[in-house]
C-alpha cells in the first residue's frame, strides 16, 4: 500500500495526466458531480457519486459504428474504429466498479463487442472507498462492500491522506507511475476507516434490504404477479431510470444521412419506451406495465439466470433519486419480495 | 485494432436476381461483389440486411445451405427497409451480416424421421431452407409432408418451385390450400389449421410450423388434438432485432434472446418463456 497527502493530489493528477488522459468527478456549475477530463485547477468533487454513471467511458451514449459511401448502386463500408488511447478514471465508487463486471458479461462474451472491448482494455479504473454512504445506497444488498471497492487500483481517503492499493497488473503499472509522488505505508489507517464505514452502512435505511427472493429460474413466480399493475401505474415511460443506471445496456442502431455519406451509429435505448419492441405489424409489449416489468424482471431474474446468479443492479441508488414519480427497484423488490 | 472482427460491421452484398412471388413478396438473390456466398449458414438461421441510410432488418435465409452459389431471401413488403428493397433493381448493392440464431436440428434430431412442414403465407420462407435441405439429403429423412396455405393462389410463395419440383419428388406429399374459392383453382379451399386436422397426420413424425401467430396457435391445437406432443413440434419466431447477437436487449423474452437462443424453438421450450413474443 502507498499513500500521499491530499495536498499533493493536484501535483499527482498533473503527473498522471501528462502520460494519459485522467478523468475524475468534478462539481458542475449546477453543483452536481460529473466526470470530467482533468485540467489545471480541476477539483475532485466531494459528492458521494456522479449523476450519470461512468458507463459512458466504455459504452458511450452515442458512438459511430461505421460509415457508408454510396454511389449509384454501389456501397463502400468504411471502418471508423480507431485505436483507443490509455486513460484513467479516478474516483469510481464500489457500486459502479461492480457495474463494469455486469456490462463485461454482455459486451465481452462471444462475439466480443470490439468498440467496448478496446476502451475497456485501455482504461484503468481507480476506485475510492465511500465514507459517507447515503440513504439511497444499498450496494450491500448485492454483496458489494463500499469500504473495499474493486478496480485496478483501490483508494481510501482520510481527513489528510489518500491511500492506494493495486489489485491488477494494470493497477501495478499505475502505482509505478505515481510512485515518485507517493510513499510506502501500512494499512492501519485504512482498516480503521473501513470499520467506521461498516458501522455507518449498518445504520442505513436500506441496510436490511434482501434480494434472496429473486434470481434465475423465477420467471413463472414473478411474471404474472398482480402487483405489476399497481407498481407501473404512474410510470411515465421517460427512461430516466435506464439512462442513469450503470448496468442498463440496451442500445439502438440508427443511420444518419450527413448529405455526404451515411453514418451508422449506436445510442442508448430503453426498454421503458413503447418504440423499443414496436414492429411493422404489432408490439410485443403493449402497455407500460409490460415495459416496466421487463426492466425489473431483467435485472432481478433474467440476467441472474444467464450470469451465475449475478444481479443486474448494484444498488447505486441513482434511480431512487432521479425517477420523477419516485418509483424504483427498491419499491419493486419490497412489494414483490414481501418486504 | 481496426482490423479485428466486429460482428456489427457488415459485408457488401449484391442483388443478382429479383423474383416477384406474390403481390407483396419478392425473393432476392444475394452474393458478395466477387460473386460468392457471403457466408455459410444452417437451415433456420437469419441474416441482417441493410440499406445504408434506411436501416437494417433481420430476415430468415430462404435458400438451403446446400445451395453453394448464393443466398435467397423472400421478403414481404412491410416497413421502411422492405419497401426500399422492393424498389431495388438487379445490381443494387446492400449490406449483409450473419448468420444469426440457432438452426433447426436437421442433422441430429430430425435425421431418420418423417417430417411434416406446415406453413402459412410468408411463413414458408424460413421453412423452404429446411425443406430443400431435407430434399437434398433425401435418404436421411422418411416421408415428407408439406402443408402450405395462403389467402389466394397469387399469394402462394415459390409456386413454380412447389409445382415443378416438390410435387414431383418421390415420397414428398404437397398439400396446398387457399382461404377462399377462386377461379382456376381446383385444389383444397380452407384455412391451414382445419386442413391439417382433415388430413389427420399420424404422430410418427416431427412437425415444423411457421406462419402468422393466429395460424400457429390453431394449428398447434389441431396437432395436439391429433395426439402430437409439444416436444415434437418446432417453430421459428420473429421479433424486432437490432444487434443479432444478444447484446442490444431488443429481442429479450424471459431469459432468452430470440436472435441468439432462437429463432427456432420447440413448443415445450416456448412454454417456459413468458407470453411476450
Ligand atoms: S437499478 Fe437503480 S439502483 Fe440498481 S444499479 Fe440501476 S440505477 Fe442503480
Ligand atoms: S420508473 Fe420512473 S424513471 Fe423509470 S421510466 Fe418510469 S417514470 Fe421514468
Ligand atoms: S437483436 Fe439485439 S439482443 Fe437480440
Amino acid at each position: 500500500m502507498r499513500k500521499c497527502s491530499l495536498d499533493a493530489l493536484q501535483a499527482l493528477f498533473a503527473h498522471v495526466n501528462a502520460s494519459m488522459a485522467l478523468y475524475l468527478p468534478v462539481d458542475g456549475s449546477d453543483g452536481k458531480a460529473v466526470y470530467q477530463k482533468w485540467s489545471e485547477g480541476a477539483r475532485w468533487s466531494h459528492a458521494l457519486n456522479t449523476v450519470r454513471s461512468p458507463k459512458d467511458f466504455f459504452f458511450p451514449q452515442t458512438e459511430d459504428l461505421m460509415k457508408f459511401k454510396t454511389a449509384g448502386k454501389s456501397i463502400e463500408i468504411v471502418d471508423v474504429r480507431n485505436a483507443a488511447e490509455d486513460f484513467v478514471i479516478f474516483g469510481v465508487r464500489a457500486c459502479d466498479v461492480k457495474s463494469f463486471e455486469i456490462l463485461d458479461r454482455v459486451f465481452l462474451t462471444d462475439p466480443v463487442d470490439s468498440f467496448y472491448a478496446s476502451r475497456r482494455e485501455h482504461g484503468t479504473i481507480v476506485s475510492v472507498a465511500c465514507t459517507r454512504p447515503s440513504e439511497t445506497c444499498f450496494c450491500g444488498t448485492f454483496g458489494i462492500d463500499a469500504a473495499s471497492p474493486a478496480g485496478d487500483v483501490s483508494c481510501w481517503k482520510t481527513e489528510t491522506e489518500l491511500f492506494w492499493q493495486a489489485n491488477t497488473p494494470k493497477g501495478e503499472a499505475f502505482l509505478q507511475l505515481i510512485a515518485p509522488l507517493t510513499e510506502e505505508c501500512g494499512n492501519e489507517a485504512v482498516q480503521a476507516q473501513q470499520e467506521k464505514t461498516a458501522a455507518v452502512m449498518k445504520k442505513l435505511p436500506l441496510a436490511e434490504l434482501k434480494a434472496d427472493a429473486f434470481g434465475g429460474g423465477k420467471t413463472k413466480e414473478f411474471f404474472d404477479r398482480p402487483e405489476w399493475s399497481e407498481l407501473s401505474q404512474a410510470c411515465l415511460g421517460c427512461g430516466t431510470c435506464t439512462f442513469v443506471c450503470p448496468t442498463c445496456q440496451c442500445y439502438d442502431i440508427k443511420d444518419f444521412n450527413t448529405g455526404n455519406g451515411v453514418i451508422r451509429f449506436r445510442c442508448w435505448d430503453s426498454c421503458m419506451y413503447s418504440e423499443f419492441t414496436k414492429m411493422a405489424h404489432g408490439n410485443s409489449r403493449l402497455s407500460q406495465k409490460e415495459r416496466f416489468r421487463q426492466r425489473f424482471m431483467h435485472k432481478l431474474v433474467y440476467y441472474p439466470e444467464n450470469n451465475d446468479g449475478l444481479f443486474s443492479c448494484v444498488g447505486c441508488g441513482r434511480c431512487l433519486s432521479k425517477c420523477p414519480i419516485s418509483m424504483n427497484i427498491v419499491k419493486v423488490m419490497k412489494k414483490l419480495g414481501g418486504e | 485494432m481496426s482490423s479485428c472482427e466486429e460482428t456489427l460491421i457488415p459485408k457488401v452484398g449484391v442483388i443478382t436476381d429479383v423474383r416477384i412471388d406474390t403481390p407483396d413478396i419478392k425473393t432476392f438473390r444475394v452474393v458478395t461483389p466477387d460473386g460468392k456466398k457471403a457466408f455459410d449458414h444452417r437451415p433456420g438461421q437469419c441474416a441482417m440486411l441493410s440499406v445504408p441510410g434506411v436501416g437494417e432488418a433481420m430476415f430468415s435465409i430462404t435458400s438451403s445451405p446446400t445451395n453453394e452459389e448464393y443466398m435467397e431471401f423472400s421478403i414481404k413488403k412491410c416497413g421502411c427497409v422492405t419497401e426500399w428493397l422492393h424498389q431495388a433493381e438487379v445490381g443494387q448493392q446492400i449490406t449483409i451480416r450473419g448468420p444469426y440464431g440457432n438452426p433447426f436440428p436437421v442433422d441430429d434430431v430430425f435425421a431418420g424421421h418423417n417430417m411434416l412442414f406446415i406453413a402459412g403465407g410468408v411463413g414458408l420462407a424460413p421453412l423452404r431452407s429446411v425443406i430443400n435441405y431435407c430434399r437434398h439429403y433425401r435418404d436421411r429423412y422418411g416421408k415428407i409432408d408439406i402443408v402450405y396455405g395462403s389467402r389466394s393462389k397469387e399469394d402462394l410463395l415459390d409456386y413454380k418451385e412447389i409445382i415443378e419440383e416438390w410435387t414431383n419428388d418421390t415420397n414428398v406429399n404437397v398439400h396446398l390450400t387457399i382461404d377462399r374459392e377462386q377461379e382456376n383453382w381446383d385444389g383444397h379451399v380452407g384455412f391451414v389449421p382445419n386442413y391439417v386436422k382433415e388430413l389427420g397426420f399420424s404422430t410418427d413424425c416431427i412437425a415444423v410450423l411457421c406462419g402468422p401467430p393466429i395460424m400457429i396457435k390453431f394449428t398447434l391445437e389441431g396437432l395436439r388434438s391429433l395426439g402430437f406432443e409439444k416436444t415434437q413440434v418446432y417453430t421459428t419466431l420473429e421479433l424486432r432485432m437490432k444487434c443479432g447477437v444478444g447484446k442490444c436487449g431488443r429481442c429479450n423474452v424471459g431469459s432468452k434472446y430470440v436472435c441468439k437462443d432462437g429463432p427456432v424453438f420447440r413448443f415445450d421450450e416456448l412454454d417456459e418463456l413468458p407470453d411476450e413474443y
